[in-house]
């Protein structure tokens, strides 16, 4: 039974399309001095829905999006328990790259890449996509190895990634220590000039007001409490604002995916680790590119603030908790002052965790399950920012079509039964 | 910093040790179908609560500990 809406949400229904944003807009709303309406409704919970979607980050909310406009699919529901994009969305480092290692990582990821570079105009919201180029730097000559492997198979699919050396590092970033009498000294970089860094929240309220647009429902603060489900098929969700029925589900719950595939009754191959990212103080811009050491774990790249965000591997053991640790701080800044002894005199400003689904071979799960009607959309690890469009746009084909497309059918479940792993060394969370 | 009730140690920085994840039971080497081998490799049950865990201790007396821990809170106790 669904609870009453309580008052406030359901009065402020703008008829039709929402605001259109505009520079003009901007200009006549700054004379007028009127207020923004809300970007997205909050409807009351229907008690039944084609398709619920649990998890309101990038990938629910683009899932939902891509449902409605290239399927035309519109009685969606998406679930958080939270508020929207507060989990891994709102966490993670906000890297966008697609220089990965296996050809069916870097053709799903450039995917990604060439959807995230229209999606301020498609979605009328500005995501602040910068691509500033992205170097993976390599302190011994496996990592080079390894860095000259990925920039021939990024090639023969297309992508802009090529090795260069110390001396066209340096000038790309005078900051970094190029000096080759360092501990872990730089003998050369993976540089990846469409790759770059962006606004997440935006990118998370951008895909959440056009999917409101579309009627999707979006519900906060409602937590999934069980799945229901009847000879071998998903027939509803429990939660804590009310019971659902629905044919089809999609776990787009990231770290919390193990608990609720549980609820179904699949089982996972996937652990949950915290990573743990810091940002400093801002300063005036004298970082143009994102540099990233797989040996020293750790990748930095400067905001559109000033401001430096940094970002590790994951804890070395599993856990649920998103709290920050002194040990993590330390390590970090030794790792940083390796790179860029200048910013000695930096003060950070926070340390924050999200939570990683780890998966054996670096590579998500996605598609259907043994559960007839359950798709996950799982085992994101430390790379499902980047891949957030390109897996809304596979899933919702998934569950259009009911069955997933040629882009996602290398990452099926069913892998890890068969053998047939796809081994991503080109994962930010792998030592190289 | 979490600490671990190593039986040998006493109780020690978590940053001594090495995680070896939850206890699973391994088949039988003689039975088991691929499928049952690959279950066991990958597939985890990645609880959110009490979880018995194998710990090795490898800057210190480097032996495999049993751990009891709560993997929300992270507190700890000796398993049972």
């Amino acid at each position: 039974m669904a609870h009453k809406n309580n008052g406030s949400n359901g009065h402020r229904h703008a008829a039709g399309k929402p605001t259109r944003y505009s520079a003009f807009g901007l200009f006549r709303r700054g004379l007028s001095r009127s207020d923004w309406p809300r970007a997205w409704q909050e409807r009351p919970l229907k008690s039944t829905y084609d398709v619920v979607i649990i998890g309101g980050g990038i990938h629910g909310l683009a899932t939902a999006y891509y449902l409605a406009a290239n399927h035309g699919i519109t009685n969606v529901a998406v679930l958080d328990k939270g508020y929207l994009g507060g989990g891994g969305s709102g966490r993670n480092t906000a890297i966008l790259r697609s220089n990965y290692l296996t050809p069916e990582g870097v053709r799903f990821y450039d995917r990604s890449l060439h959807l995230y570079e229209r999606l301020s105009s498609e979605l009328n919201f500005n995501v602040m996509f910068s691509q500033r180029g992205h170097m993976t730097l390599a302190h011994n000559d496996n990592s080079l190895r390894t860095l000259r492997w990925r920039a021939e198979v990024n090639k023969l699919q297309g992508v802009d990634s090529e090795v260069i050396d110390p001396d066209e590092i340096k000038k790309l970033v005078p900051y970094l220590d190029t000096s080759t009498d360092t501990r872990y000294p730089i003998l050369g970089a993976l540089y990846h000039p469409p790759g770059g860094i962006i606004r997440h929240d935006a990118v998370v309220w951008g895909y959440a007001r056009a999917a409101d647009a579309h009627g999707v429902h979006l519900h906060q603060n409602t937590e999934v409490t069980g799945i229901e489900t009847a000879g071998g098929r998903v027939t509803g969700v429990r939660t804590t604002k009310g019971d659902i029925s629905t044919p089809v589900v999609v776990n787009c719950t990231a770290g919390w995916s193990s608990l609720i595939s549980d609820m179904a009754g699949v089982d996972m191959p996937v652990t949950t680790s915290p990573l743990q990212a810091a940002v400093t103080e801002p300063v005036k811009p004298f970082l143009g590119t994102v540099v990233v050491s797989g040996t020293l774990h750790v990748y930095v790249s400067q905001t559109d603030r000033g401001e430096l965000v940094f970002g590790a591997s994951v804890d070395p053991f599993t856990s649920y908790s998103m709290r920050g640790s002194l040990e993590f701080a330390e390590g970090l800044a030794g790792h940083v002052l390796e790179l860029m002894p200048a910013v000695s005199k930096m003060r950070l400003l926070r340390q924050w965790a999200g939570l990683c689904d780890m998966t054996p071979d670096y590579s998500p799960i996605m598609g259907p399950t043994h559960v007839d009607g359950f798709h996950v959309d799982v085992g994101w690890g430390t790379y499902g920012f980047k891949a957030g469009p390109v897996s809304g746009e596979a899933m919702a084909d998934t569950v259009a079509n009911g069955r997933p497309p040629e882009i996602i059918a290398p990452f099926g479940i069913d892998r890890f039964t068969t053998g047939q792993l796809v081994g991503e060394k080109g994962a930010a969370a792998v030592g190289h | 910093m979490i600490q671990l009730p190593c039986p040998w140690c006493g109780p020690r920085n978590a940053s001594e040790f090495t995680h070896h994840g939850e206890v699973t039971s391994r088949p039988d080497v003689g039975t088991a179908t691929p499928e049952e081998w690959r279950r066991y490799l990958y597939f985890r049950q990645n609880a959110n609560g009490w979880v018995d865990e194998n710990w090795y201790h490898t800057a210190g007396c480097r032996r495999f500990i049993r751990v009891r821990r709560h993997t929300l809170s992270n507190e700890t106790e000796a398993a049972r």
